[in-house]
Order: structure tokens, then sequence, then C-alpha cells
């Protein structure tokens, strides 16, 4: 059993978010004097945050907003920065992080997707990049054919950890070459041209390991291979696998543990053939 | 159908399988979720999903018979035709998502392996490692992005449903939303609505429900005039993992695979267990139902283990009950292949690896079995009408109910691993039936008089106005969440007494009254958490309400719903004729019940007197003849033998009548 004799005695144990009221305001950051409780992690910490409605100083705030949903590590909606990591907020729990950091805990927004407010980013980019490289298998029709082509056991567990992966963004966060893109609607600008401007800028950045390894996902898959020439050009492009700088840092901080550079590797190759192929096709 | 648009609020499993077979048909969707819809609940569904294959025809088994087990389990609650069809859909269902790319394990030869669930002697269950709903909603939701990249689909995430629009006839013609980020109110014409937004666990507090399940959206729709089915039925999962925000969840798989339920036959014995020796250990699952052992329904497994730590004291942990799930007799690497998943967020979130350790466990609120009532065509067959534009129709025209938000499918208990297959089945099925009434139509909804979308929006505007003015210092939103639900987990789970029931309605009734007067933290207009969730607590009352009184009015047993006062008790007789003669007033009993309570509870909300009002409706059991659910019951022998007589009795009286089963 894990045994935390040197946390259970407390009472207190202070946490510094970083805030920011909407994307256009100064960040600034504030402390809270949270109730020691066992088995807490962040999320009951930022729901106390909520309940109790004043800061350490006494001061009347609003909640901290954050997101989250399934509070088991398997929804990917709760990343944030923790005590410097990039992390999904549920699995972070306060015994354990007050040993890595006993005078405080520091919560802030990821840094490479713009802030919405608080600890709440703007991930709409990940999802823009999976439509980029096609992530899917693309069936003939949903009515009845039977079923899928017969694959082996080993074919099944290269696919599943990938096919794990939540979208969370820690790979991104942690990638020296994934820099923060954050577009601004111009005033009187539509829906629509916003959208457009911003899927525009997009697509001048870095796509990342997590698209890379979906690329992989899907073209080992015995029908997506089928398009998987399309897939591998779609990473060949502005942004695409070139721009990986081989840090793997990815790999290190995948909550999931996904084999992030093992699909960068396998891509890189696949995008070195068809490279050559294209070369001859002319 | 060019400029008609079908509106799907929820993107799990069933929305997102609704969007995709729409998009298919021509239909243009949109999709609103709380979440991106990758991060719907459906993702922390774990073991698998149900449906007749090859592996179990082998040893006889047939749609049919998963039809059977899933009446049995539910206690005979549901209706049997929706029941029949999404029997016969699981093989097909299952086939599709294979085509999807998601990754079913696999066995030797390559074949998709399987696995055996609760209720069944069967190994239905198809699953991807331990983390099944995930791997089928990923598949769903590539599906969708293929469309909306193609432009069928747009997408409004991070959007809260505030309540259908109704026409001056009751038809459903949009809804209101609200962007959780800008805070904007919008109305949006639909020329049909599909509501697909889940449980409603939050109700009881912590569950093994995600945050977005508060029930609310489910609870605008009543509000708006909707019916409400079964509300008092709700599944209590054996096991579960305690925590302070959350309820995690340990799939029934674990048990699937071998995993075996205990508790030291001493008290709170303090040796570790791995020195507990086999004959001090209690089995007490498989020495009560020998022929299920680990694997009964999950109502019974709960009750087993409520009863265990709360009226024999054996709970493994003096002040905190709880009972061992021990899989630290399989060895590691299939461990790793089949369960990794779930022994990841145990190891995560409790520190302890429980391939050495056995997991300490205990039951929490998990599914909603009730929800919107919800219509169907039947088929001459005993199925249901393909592309029938009333499959899944709520008591309003044109909106629809589907997944685990309808009442259908599940009765009075759901079996474990049906319900990825009733989520996906009813978004597959119900597409053709709402295309088929937009061919119907005559005016596209977007052409109706901006005055009912823009009436419709400002009453939302000024609610949001008027809980934004509210002066501080009043009630506290998640206070009063947390005071819920303790008073519906005391009154309303594993075991239900009149007394505790009828105070609950009181209390709630009270915090009802106290949330009217909630004020804010947060008075802001941008990503305003505060007012959203305090909305939702709002809407948490009218369904909490209708469960108690459900709850309270059913005097009787009935899967979930557990009333000891009302308990049939097994048989006592020493002798075998004794116990016949006992069986006999049992089936006598039996039959009583089930002429007053094999009913329905349908609700309607009544706002004037801020109630429910209840009426119950007979269930369509006209393909299984409802029988005794005899999991483990002392005398189940003779009872069985006495009710065979009367059904064969029954059987001879009415002759020409067809055995549907043959």
């Amino acid at each position: 059993m894990s045994n935390h004799s040197s946390t259970t005695k407390r009472k207190t144990f202070a946490v510094r978010v970083l805030r920011k009221d909407s994307p256009e305001s100064e960040s600034y950051w504030e402390r809270h004097d949270v109730e020691y409780e066992p088995d807490m992690n962040i999320i009951s910490v930022l729901q106390k945050i909520a309940s109790k409605g004043e800061s350490s100083s006494g001061k009347k705030i609003a909640p901290v907003a954050w997101d989250c949903n399934c509070l088991e590590e398997v929804c990917g909606a709760c990343t944030m920065v923790v005590n410097g990591k990039t992390r999904q907020a549920c699995s972070s729990l306060i015994d354990r992080l007050l040993e890595e950091s006993p005078s405080e805990i520091v919560l802030s927004p990821m840094s490479k997707f713009p802030v919405v407010r608080d600890l709440v980013v703007d991930r709409k980019r990940i999802f823009h990049n999976l439509k980029k490289v096609k992530a899917w298998v693309p069936v003939d029709t949903y009515s009845d054919m039977g079923p899928g082509p017969k694959q082996s056991r080993q074919q099944q567990e290269e696919a599943y950890p990938l096919s794990e992966c939540m979208s969370c963004g820690c790979c991104l966060e942690a990638c020296p070459q994934y820099l923060k893109i954050e577009v601004t609607r111009k005033n009187g600008e539509t829906d629509e041209a916003f959208e457009q401007r911003q899927k525009e800028a997009y697509d001048k950045g870095f796509i990342g390991a997590n698209t890379i390894s979906q690329v992989v996902l899907f073209n080992n898959n015995p029908t997506g291979q089928m398009n998987a020439k399309e897939r591998t050009d779609a990473i060949m492009q502005e942004g695409g696998i070139q721009i990986c700088g081989n840090a793997q840092n990815c790999v290190a901080v995948c909550p999931k543990e996904i084999p992030l550079t093992t699909s960068i590797a396998k891509a890189g190759r696949a995008a070195t053939i068809r490279g050559l192929q294209r070369i001859f096709d002319k | 159908m060019s400029k008609q648009r079908v509106m799907v609020v929820g993107g799990g499993l069933a929305g997102l399988a609704a969007t995709m077979k729409l998009a298919e048909l021509g239909v243009n969707v949109d999709l609103m979720s709380l979440t991106p819809v990758k991060r719907s609940h459906s993702v922390c569904a774990q073991g698998g999903i149900n449906s007749c294959n090859d592996q179990t025809r082998l040893l006889g088994d047939t749609e049919w018979k998963h039809l059977d087990d899933t009446v049995y389990g539910g206690d005979f609650l549901q209706h049997q035709p929706p029941a029949k069809e999404m029997a016969y859909w699981g093989p097909k269902v299952i086939d599709l998502m294979d085509r999807l790319g998601v990754t079913f394990n696999r066995t030797e030869e390559g074949f998709m392996d399987r696995r055996r669930f609760g209720g069944t002697l069967y190994k239905r269950t198809a699953f991807a490692g331990a983390t099944t709903g995930q791997q089928l909603l990923y598949a769903l939701d590539e599906q969708v992005r293929r469309w909306e990249a193609a432009g069928k689909v747009t997408k409004y995430e991070h959007w809260d449903f505030l309540a259908p629009i109704l026409d001056d006839q009751g038809v459903c013609k949009g809804v209101v939303a609200q962007d959780l980020v800008s805070m904007e109110i919008r109305s949006f014409p639909a020329d049909a609505v599909i509501v697909a937004t889940g449980g409603c666990g939050l109700i009881f507090g912590r569950s093994t429900m995600s945050m977005a399940c508060t029930g609310s959206a489910a609870s605008r729709c009543y509000q708006a005039g909707a019916k409400y089915g079964n509300a008092e039925f709700i599944q209590v999962h054996p096991t579960a993992v305690p925590g302070a925000d959350k309820l995690r969840l340990m799939s029934e798989s674990a048990r699937g695979e071998g995993g075996r339920v205990w508790v030291p036959r001493k008290p709170q014995d303090p040796r570790s267990p791995h020195e507990i020796p086999a004959e001090e250990r209690y089995y007490f699952l498989e020495e009560r139902y020998p022929t299920y052992g680990n694997l009964v329904p999950r109502d019974i497994a709960t009750r087993e283990i409520f009863d265990i730590c709360v009226n024999e004291g054996l709970s493994v942990e003096a002040n905190k009950p709880c009972v061992y799930l021990d899989l630290t007799h399989i060895s590691r690497a299939e461990l790793d292949r089949k369960l990794g998943g779930i022994l990841a967020i145990y190891e995560k979130f409790q520190g302890v690896d429980p391939r050495e350790q056995p997991m300490k466990i205990f039951p929490a609120v998990h599914y909603s079995m009730g929800g919107l009532w919800a219509n169907y065509e039947k088929s001459e067959d005993g199925g249901m009408v393909a592309g029938s534009p009333i499959n899944q129709q709520t008591s309003l025209p044109g909106l629809y109910a589907i997944g685990e938000c309808d009442y259908h499918y599940h009765g009075a208990n759901r079996l474990g691993a049906n319900s990825l297959l009733s989520c996906i089945f009813t978004g597959l099925f119900c597409a053709p039936g709402v295309a088929n009434l937009l061919e119907s139509q005559e005016k596209v909804a977007a052409e109706y008089p901006g005055q009912l979308f823009d009436g419709a929006r400002s009453d939302h505007q000024s609610r949001q106005d008027e809980l934004l003015k509210r002066p501080a210092g009043k009630e506290n939103a998640y206070q009063l969440h947390q005071e819920l639900g303790e008073v519906m987990t005391k009154a309303a789970t594993v075991v239900r007494r009149n007394d505790q029931l009828s105070d609950a309605i009181d209390k709630v009734d009270e915090l009802h009254k106290r949330s009217q007067h909630c004020s804010l933290s947060d008075t802001g207009q941008w990503t305003n958490q505060n007012v959203t969730f305090t909305k939702s607590l709002l809407d948490m009352f009218p369904l909490a309400k209708t469960l108690l009184k459900g709850a309270f009015q059913r005097d009787e047993c009935r899967g979930a719903h557990y009333k000891p006062d009302f308990a049939m008790p097994g048989l006592e007789g020493k002798t075998s004729a004794d116990r016949i003669k006992e069986a006999e007033l049992w089936c006598d009993r039996f039959e009583e019940n089930t002429k007053k309570w094999l009913k329905s509870s349908v609700a309607t909300w009544n706002e004037a007197k801020s109630e429910a009002d209840i009426e119950y409706e007979d269930v369509d059991t006209s393909l299984v003849p409802p029988r005794p659910r005899l999991y483990g019951l002392v005398g189940a022998e003779e009872i069985e033998q006495v009710w065979s007589q009367r059904a064969a009795a029954k059987q001879e009286a009415v002759p020409g009548k067809a055995n549907l089963s043959t």
C-alpha cells in the first residue's frame, strides 16, 4: 500500500493558479489554501475552489474555469500543466504532487494552445489535423457487409496502443517544434471567414506526433491501407513530418504511453519511399 | 431534403451512429455536444459489446437466446419488440464496427475473441482490451469527422442544449442552445431533433458517470412536455473504486476473465490477502450462485456485496465498506492483453498493482435504465418496422431519444455489454426513420415564422439574465449538489424503504426550493461554467423527484429496484413435498405481482405542482412470457417445476398458438 505519512498530517496546502479572464486580458496568479483530505486529485481541488468562491486572501472570486469529463484518464479533456509538467488533472494525485513539491502546487494552462479562460484552452487544431490526414477507414457503406478482414493477434496488438490516443495534447505541449497558433477574430468577421482563416493558419503549423501516429494506425489497417498514399502525402506537406526535430519529448509525456517515436520513425520511412516514388512517377 | 436539417444533441455512441447514418442517407446534420464529441462519456465503457456469434452458435446460442437473457436479466420490464430487434442486429453492429477499424482482440487464428459477461452462460462479448467504449467511440468519431470534412455534418461542440422548440401543434422544430465559450444563446431550426445525451448519474453526486452526465438535456425535454419512463430504475454497478471526485468503474470484464470476489471469513482479518488460505476466504457469489458464480446479473451482485459489508459486517476494512476483486491468480501477460486499460486506472488512482494485490471495490451508481419515453412500430415478426418514423420518437412529435437517455431495451436491469449495443443500434436504426419523416414533410423548419425561434431564444436569454442578476451570498449550487447527491444515494440506490423514500421526497423538495435562490459566484459573460452548472443543477430536480416518486410508489422488487419489505424470499420447507406446496403459493403471489406491477412508470412533469404525474403502461411481453427470476433463490428448483407446469397448462389452453422460440 502507498503510505504518505508525511502528508497525512497536513491541514491545508497551497495551490497557485495562473488565471486569465478572457483571451484578450492579461494573465495573473492567484493563490488558494485548500483543506487537505485523503485521496484528492487536481479535479477535487478545483471543485473545492469553485465551491468556496474565495482566494486565500479572502477575496471573492469567480471559480477557476477548467475542462474535464471522465475523471479516469480516458477522455483527454483535463490536460493542463501541473507543477511544470503537462498531464491530466484527474490522474494528478495530491499526495504524489506534495511529495514532488511540498510547498505548493502550481497549475497553468497549456502554452501551445490559445487560452479561452483560466485553464481552458482551444484545441480545435488537433481535430483539424485529423481531418487533414483523413484519419478514418473509408468504408463504402454502413449497411451490413459481413465482418471486416481477418487480422492476426500481432496486428491487433500493434494497432491497439495507437488507437488509445485521446487527443489530449500532452505530446504537443512538450514538443519544441509545435508552436502556438492563435488567430484573433477581426471586427465584423463572420464565423465562416474566421474559421477559414484559422484553418489556413493551422495548415502552416506542425501537425504533431499524435497526428502522425494516427496516420500509421490507419495506414496499417487492412482497409485503411488502400488509401495510405493520400495520408502519407498529407504528412509531407507544409507543417509535415519533416518538421519533427526528434526531441523525443512526446513519447515521454504521453499519458497512454503510446509509442509515438516508433510511429514517427515508421511514418518517416513511408514518407521517404513515397518521395522517391513521386520522383519516378513524374 | 436539401434545405432540411436534423439536429443531433449528444455525441456519444448513439449520437455519432445516428449522425453518420443520416449523413450517409444524404441528410444534413448539426451535431451539438457539451464536450468535443471524442471526449463523450461512452469512452468510459470498458468491458465490451454483446452479440450472438459463430463461436456461441456452435454451443447452441441464437439471437433469440440473447433476447431471452436480456429480458430475463431485465426482469421483463422492457417492451420485447425493440429488445428483439436489438438482439438480432447485434452481429451486424459488431461486423460494422470491425469494418470501421475497431481494434477488437483476436484469437490465435485471427478471429474476433469473445468473453463472458454477466447474466448469460455464453461468451457473447467482443472487446478491445478493456477500453471497448473508447475504441468504438473513436471509430464513430472518425466517420463523423469524415462527413464533416465532406460538408454533410456541422459540429457545435462546447454548446449546451437548453430546450426543444415546439410549434403551436406541439411539434419539435428546433432547439435553443448556448455557446459555452461566448455564452451566446441561439435558436437552431431543425426538421427533427434527436436527443442522445446519456444518463443522469450526477443526480447522485458521485457515480461512475462523467461530469457531463447531469441528465439536464433529458430533463429539459421532460419539462417541455416529453414523457419520462421508468425513472426509478437506476443500475448500481457492483464493482467500482471509491474516490473523492468520482467512483471509478472496474469493469465486469474483470470477472468475465476469471476475477473472483471474496472477503475474509473472519471480519476485518488483519492479514494481507495472500496470507489468507482458501478455506478462510468467503467466495460469497460463487457459494450463493453456483450456476452463474461471479457473473450473476449486476443488481444481484451489487446487493450481495452490499449485504456482506453492511449486514454481515464482513467488509475488508472496518471504516470503509469494500470487498476484494481478485485477479492475482491470472497470468500477467493475459491480464495486460485483455484488461490492461482498467488495471492501469486502478494502479494510477490507487497506487497498488492489481496484478499483485486484490482490488478493493464497492458498488456505485452506474446507468439509467429509465429515460425519455420513446415509441416504436411493431413488425409482424415481433421486431420493429425498419424505417418507421415512429421508432424512438418521444411523446413530442419530431423529437427522438436514443441511447442511454431513452427508456427502452434494458427493463429493470441492464446486462453488462448490452449498453454499447443499444447505443449504436438505436443510432443506426432510427436514422432511416428520421430520414423518412423528413421526406414526408411539406414545410422546412428554417422557413417557419421567425418569431417561433426568436421567442424561444429570448425566453432563455431572460432566464440567463435573471440568474446572473441574482444577489450574491444566497445558496451555493455546488453545496446544494452535494446535498442532493447524499439524499439520493442514501434513499434510492441499492436498498429502498418507503419511510426513507418519503423522507427523501421531502428533503429533495426543500433542496429544490432552496435551489431557486442559488446565487452565482461568477456573473461574467465569458466561459461562465458557474451559470452552466447552476442551470444543470436546477434541471436535476425534476428527474430526482420523478425517480423518488416512482420508487416510492412501486411496492415490489424488480431488477435494480429492491424493496426488502416487498421481497419474495426463497422456500423454507424441509421436504420436497413441503417446498412444492410453498412453491404453489409463491407462484400465485408472483402471478398477482406480475398483474399489478409488470408495468412501466410513465411520468409527465407537472410544473404547477412541481412534481411528476405518474401513469403506468403495460409492457409488451408477447415474445417471451414473463417468468420468475430465480438466480440462486432457495427453492428455485421447485418454483421452476411448478411454474413450468403452469406455463405448459396455459400453452395447452391456447391451441394453435405457435411457440415463437422454435
